[in-house]
């Protein structure tokens, strides 16, 4: 992508208060929890960020807070990206539910729920969505031991 | 009427909202299902009030089994994603490393992996096509369509070693260069490829019931299309000409020719000529890709990520030490992170890596459309007929493999 485009972005951001870093041809804003749910109305209505991509989280056990929980959205009339990041701790790894801006929301926040735990505040539904009920912990943590098993039906001996 | 499921889920909802409706199960294991997912629907007669979709069947622990693994290691399982078109999860894989690495591939490396990324994407088509028509009873274009794919997969065997999970890619190149002769088959392929999907049009496009099939099924808005996050065949069935090999080209794309065939209604039939037109399209890319083939090497020269030649290994230190690190510790790829996006079969695959400076993956994590594109299908399901939800599951082309990873 090129550079211009990118600088024009990162101005734009700026006007909305938002302090943005480039990061291998996209740009990445780091939000205080709270922050989460006005950026991201900000990103869908003023700035046209329309398709939310992806979410996930990063773990860091030595680090406090611990998770990283990151956004990816696209611009379909601008064709670029933007990353957010929110640190949240291992105690109480909550965040805003974006399931009213964006309907993909729904499964992919099921997903990290799932996987690290990350609780998404106001969103109704985290059932289990890879995993099944009843499974204990959350295999993407760092200290989930990557052999443990939790079979449905014991196997054959 | 209530209803308990032997299944290892809690649905959404276990009370019908009418006492005319009925709860039906669908799946995991289901013959008109090509893949383990389950839709658990509230009938009113044979009209789907509502579903609740599931997926997770599939689930192997993709993202953990990364974590230790080396960078290097891991392609074989990225093949297994998107098993129908396993090159693109391939190229998409090394192409985030090298993004991070700072890697510039080669010329003939960027344009083989073009065509070859091509190459994937009409098998792909051709096989959600195939399927989506034989369940609908149209065995006939069926066959003509997965004769073609069976002579697209045996090409490349001959390239890559395997029909289907190829381990092609590399971090920095290719794992070798084409055999002699392979562009010739290619061109004959091609040239086969014309008269089958020829035939299949003639037998499905104005077929009366085909269309009645198909037509106004599972219709899916622009709007809720890109706020459900689809992409790919999916969202520019609904009308919407987005392709990121168009609006932000990577590998050669930038430099061919080629069109955005979209929709008009969204629908079921608009989904199954979409994807018959990008394949035409990907025929007329590979057509330029060959004669656009520069020379030079496959691989670059880069000692952080690529194999020293075993020559060089068996007869001095320096590349017997070399090979020894990038099999025991992996390429060392700089400690960062990295989101990098092709346009895959079915719509944005996108990697996010993370890095710590070791030659294992802190973190990877895809994000696969057919995970996100299960999360709207209840869109095109409810409102339809029990039966419309065997072709319109069909036409998402739901992969299990990278759906549930």
């Amino acid at each position: 992508m090129d550079a211009g485009k990118l600088d024009a972005l990162k101005e734009e951001l700026a006007g909305h208060g938002l302090e943005a870093t480039v990061s291998h041809g996209l740009l990445v804003l780091e939000l205080e929890p709270g922050a989460l749910p006005e950026t991201a109305q900000k990103l869908r209505t003023a700035l046209g960020f329309d398709l939310l991509l992806d979410v996930t989280a990063v773990d860091w056990p030595q680090r406090e807070p611990r998770f990283d929980v990151v956004w990816h959205f696209y611009s379909t009339r601008r064709f670029q990206r933007v990353r957010l990041r929110v640190k949240v701790g291992a105690a109480d790894p909550q965040v805003d539910t974006l399931t009213g801006l964006y309907g993909s929301a729904h499964y992919m926040e099921r997903e990290c729920h799932d996987m690290y735990g990350i609780r998404f505040r106001g969103n109704p539904d985290l059932r289990p969505i890879l995993l099944y009920e009843g499974f204990e912990g959350h295999p993407l943590r760092k200290d989930y031991p990557k052999h443990r098993e939790q079979p449905l039906v014991p196997y054959r001996k | 009427m209530s209803f308990e499921l032997p299944n290892p889920i809690r649905p959404a909802f276990t009370e019908p909202t009418d006492d005319s409706h009925v709860i039906v199960n669908i799946g995991p294991s289901h013959p008109a299902t090509h893949g383990t997912i389950q839709i658990v629907t509230e009938l009113d007669g044979e009209k789907v009030v509502r579903t609740d979709v599931h997926c997770g069947y599939l689930h192997r622990g993709f993202e953990k089994e990364c974590e230790s693994h080396t960078w290097h290691t891991l392609i074989p399982y990225v093949d297994r994603l998107n098993y129908c078109s396993a090159l693109i999860n391939n190229f998409a894989y090394c192409g985030t490393v090298e993004t991070l690495m700072g890697i510039e591939i080669t010329p003939r490396c960027r344009y083989l992996r073009t065509l070859l990324a091509e190459y994937a994407r009409l098998a792909d088509h051709l096989t959600c096509i195939a399927a989506s028509l034989m369940e609908l009873g149209a065995m006939t274009a069926f066959l003509y369509l997965v004769t073609i794919r069976d002579y697209i997969y045996e090409h490349m065997a001959d390239v890559t070693g395997a029909r289907v999970t190829h381990s092609y890619g590399r971090i920095g190149g290719l794992a070798h260069d084409l055999p002699a002769g392979w562009l010739e088959r290619l061109g004959q392929i091609l040239g086969q490829y014309e008269d089958f999907v020829g035939r299949v049009h003639g037998l499905m496009d104005r077929n009366r019931i085909f269309i009645d099939r198909t037509r106004d099924v599972g219709v899916l808005t622009p709007q809720q299309a890109i706020n459900w996050g689809f992409t790919g065949p999916i969202l520019r069935s609904t009308g919407v000409p987005r392709d990121l090999r168009k609006d932000t080209p990577y590998l050669a794309y930038a430099e061919l020719d080629f069109e955005v065939p979209v929709g008009i209604k969204g629908d079921n039939y608009d989904r199954y000529f979409v994807r018959m037109r990008e394949m035409d399209e990907s025929v007329h890319m590979i057509h330029q890709l060959m004669d656009m083939l520069p020379g030079g090497p496959v691989t670059v020269d880069d000692r952080r990520c690529v194999l020293p030649d075993k020559q060089l290994v068996y007869s001095e230190i320096e590349s017997l030490i070399n090979h020894f690190k990038l099999i025991i510790d992996g390429p060392q790829v700089p400690a960062g992170e990295c989101y990098v996006a092709h346009e895959s079969a079915n719509g944005e695959l996108g990697f996010y890596i993370v890095s710590d400076g070791s030659g294992t993956p802190c973190k990877v994590h895809v994000r696969a459309p057919s995970f996100v594109h299960m999360g709207g299908a209840h869109l095109m399901l409810d409102g339809y007929q029990l039966a419309d939800i065997v072709p319109t599951f069909g036409s998402i082309n739901m992969i299990g493999g990278e759906c549930d990873r």
